[in-house]
């Protein structure tokens, strides 16, 4: 036997229209929250957001395998994987899912809500900051227990993953915007790879021929790479010429995604 | 609420060199469910994604709720149901659910929309995991869970099973019952016919009829026989009451129209015993509303 209603004593819900959007506050932190469960679920996210940074400190701070030069390798390894952090969360994992969402008519039904595009927006960039706040908490904390000892101005730091992040984020809305999710899937991979080793995250750019470091030194994981070692390593003052990278590589990016994104 | 939830007229609009609604004119009541139906590519949904905010016309006015479609506010006031995805595959349906909730002042309790739509144990079920059924049917519920005025379902029913159907008729029942406007496009006559209060047939982006399904199926009643093809149809008419209409389609089935009754069966199969025809799978039916649609487009729905 089959019934074609409910169980039995189902309330019929109250479907008397009663329209209005809730508060902007509201709604975008439910999406922020929706989007950092999101992150932490997703298995490959975490991998790159996580697992490859965490063991990347470890197995560098660890095995002489690279040259960096004086000090305690922790010291030199730290900022580096910070700026790696703060990449795969604000680039590479934003990208892919952002792609992914174009591609299943997220967006699209998100246009349809209450919530406006400059609000899921901010709950995009919420949701990036609260998770790069926990990656940095746990990078930091893997890191002082090998013995790293930070030096500089904290405020400074924050400036640089604050502008880093602007920066990643419109490289990755850029090209969740604009290309189909595959190929924003394989592009921000790669990417992610090359930022990785030609970006002064473990290999110093002095590794790299006199002729590429200059050209080298612009790419905005080498500017924040480079900015949180000044800071963070070496006790530097405000690396104004790293800021100014990152903030170029985040109107720009910012601009153009704004210009070209598509949303469906 | 004087003007109507959906007021179009003469909307154009075109990709490159493709026309897909070329000056099409409708109206959509308040509190009524309103059917637009046409073949696939007739301009369904590009209609339906006008009045949702999502394209933008080439020409002609649109009003929703007498508004500019563009308008903001009219996202709280509209539920919309998209023709396929829109949810995040990974996420449980009864996330989303909540999370498009918390975008409304007053909105349904989620759990018992769900209930309501049989899906209360899948509320935990991540979206890229239900059958297509039950995809829509979540779909469905983030269309009406923030208590809209008006409701835009686009295929609300494609790709069901009898019974996912039937539960979304019966939404739509309600929907209607609660004073909320609907517009739905679909290609089931059976849904268009059984639904709605306006019917607005569609195709290569015009109106090609609407009313009430009654007014657009008629009262009159059909005769309808098979026998063998070529009949002089001429020499029956003159045989039938004035106003009487007979046709041959396909071949081989005869369709008389008129006062259809005693007299006029045994008119006709008094003319046939005399043409030595044997009438079979004679029957009086009423005109669907697919035979209006092939008349009025000549073609096939699906």
């Amino acid at each position: 036997m089959t019934t074609t209603t409910g169980p039995a004593g189902a309330g019929r819900p109250d479907l008397t229209p009663a329209p209005g959007a809730a508060p902007l506050s509201r709604m975008v932190s439910a999406q922020a929250g929706a989007e950092i469960r999101a992150m932490l679920r997703n298995g490959e996210q975490l991998l790159l957001t996580m697992i490859i940074p965490v063991l990347l400190l470890v197995g560098f701070s660890a095995a002489p395998l690279v040259n960096v030069g004086g000090g305690p390798r922790v010291d030199f390894m730290t900022p580096g994987v910070l700026a790696l952090a703060v990449m795969s969360t604000a680039f590479t994992g934003q990208a892919i899912a952002t792609g992914f969402e174009r591609r299943y008519g997220v967006l699209k039904r998100l246009g349809a809500s209450p919530l406006s595009r400059s609000g899921l927006l901010l709950a995009k960039t919420l949701a990036v900051v609260a998770v790069e706040a926990v990656q940095v908490a746990i990078i930091s904390g893997v890191a002082l227990a090998l013995g790293w000892r930070p030096g500089g101005s904290p405020l400074a730091a924050l400036a640089l993953i604050l502008l880093g992040t602007a920066a990643f984020s419109g490289l990755g809305l850029l090209m969740a915007g604009t290309l189909r999710a595959e190929a924003t899937l394989a592009g921000a991979n790669l990417v992610y790879l090359l930022m990785l080793g030609c970006g002064g995250v473990i290999f110093p750019l002095e590794a790299f021929p006199d002729s590429a470091e200059p050209v080298l030194a612009l790419l905005p994981i080498s500017a924040l790479a480079g900015g949180l070692r000044a800071v963070l390593a070496d006790g530097g003052g405000v690396p104004f010429t790293a800021l100014a990278i990152l903030a170029g590589w985040a109107a720009g990016s910012l601009l153009l995604a704004s210009r070209t994104f598509r949303w469906e | 609420m004087d003007s109507p939830a959906v007021e179009i007229i003469d909307l154009v609009k075109r990709y490159g060199r493709t026309t897909a609604l070329d000056g099409l004119t409708l109206s959509a009541a308040r509190g009524a469910v309103t059917a637009i139906l046409g073949p696939n590519g007739a301009g369904k949904t590009s209609t339906v994604e006008i009045c949702e905010g999502f394209r933008r016309a080439d020409g002609g006015t649109v009003n929703v709720l007498g508004l500019d479609p563009s308008r903001p506010e009219l996202r709280a006031r509209v539920g919309v149901m998209l023709q396929a995805g829109g949810v995040p595959p990974a996420m449980r349906c009864g996330e989303w659910l909540r999370l498009m909730s918390r975008f409304h002042t007053s909105p349904l309790d989620p759990a018992a929309l769900l209930e309501r739509l049989g899906m209360t144990e899948h509320a935990r079920t991540p979206y890229r995991r239900l059958s297509g059924g039950q995809q829509q049917r979540v779909s469905l519920a983030g269309a009406v869970v923030g208590r809209p005025e008006l409701v835009f379902l686009d295929e609300p029913t494609a790709g069901l099973d009898p019974q996912a159907r039937h539960a979304c008729w019966e939404l739509v029942g309600d929907l209607r019952a609660a004073g909320v406007s609907v517009v739905l496009t679909t290609h089931h006559m059976d849904e268009a016919e059984k639904l709605s209060d306006h019917v607005v047939i569609i195709d290569h982006g015009r109106v090609v009829a609407e009313g009430t399904p009654a007014s657009l199926t008629g009262a009159e009643r059909q005769l309808r026989f098979r026998a063998r093809p070529g009949l002089a149809l001429d020499e029956l008419l003159t045989a039938l009451p004035a106003g009487s209409a007979a046709k041959e389609s396909p071949s081989g089935h005869y369709i008389i129209e008129g006062q259809v009754g005693p007299e006029l069966l045994a008119t006709v199969t008094a003319w046939c015993a005399a043409e030595g025809v044997t009438a079979d799978d004679l029957s009086i039916e009423r005109r669907t509303l697919e035979d209006v649609f092939l008349e009025l487009t000549g073609r096939e729905l699906r």
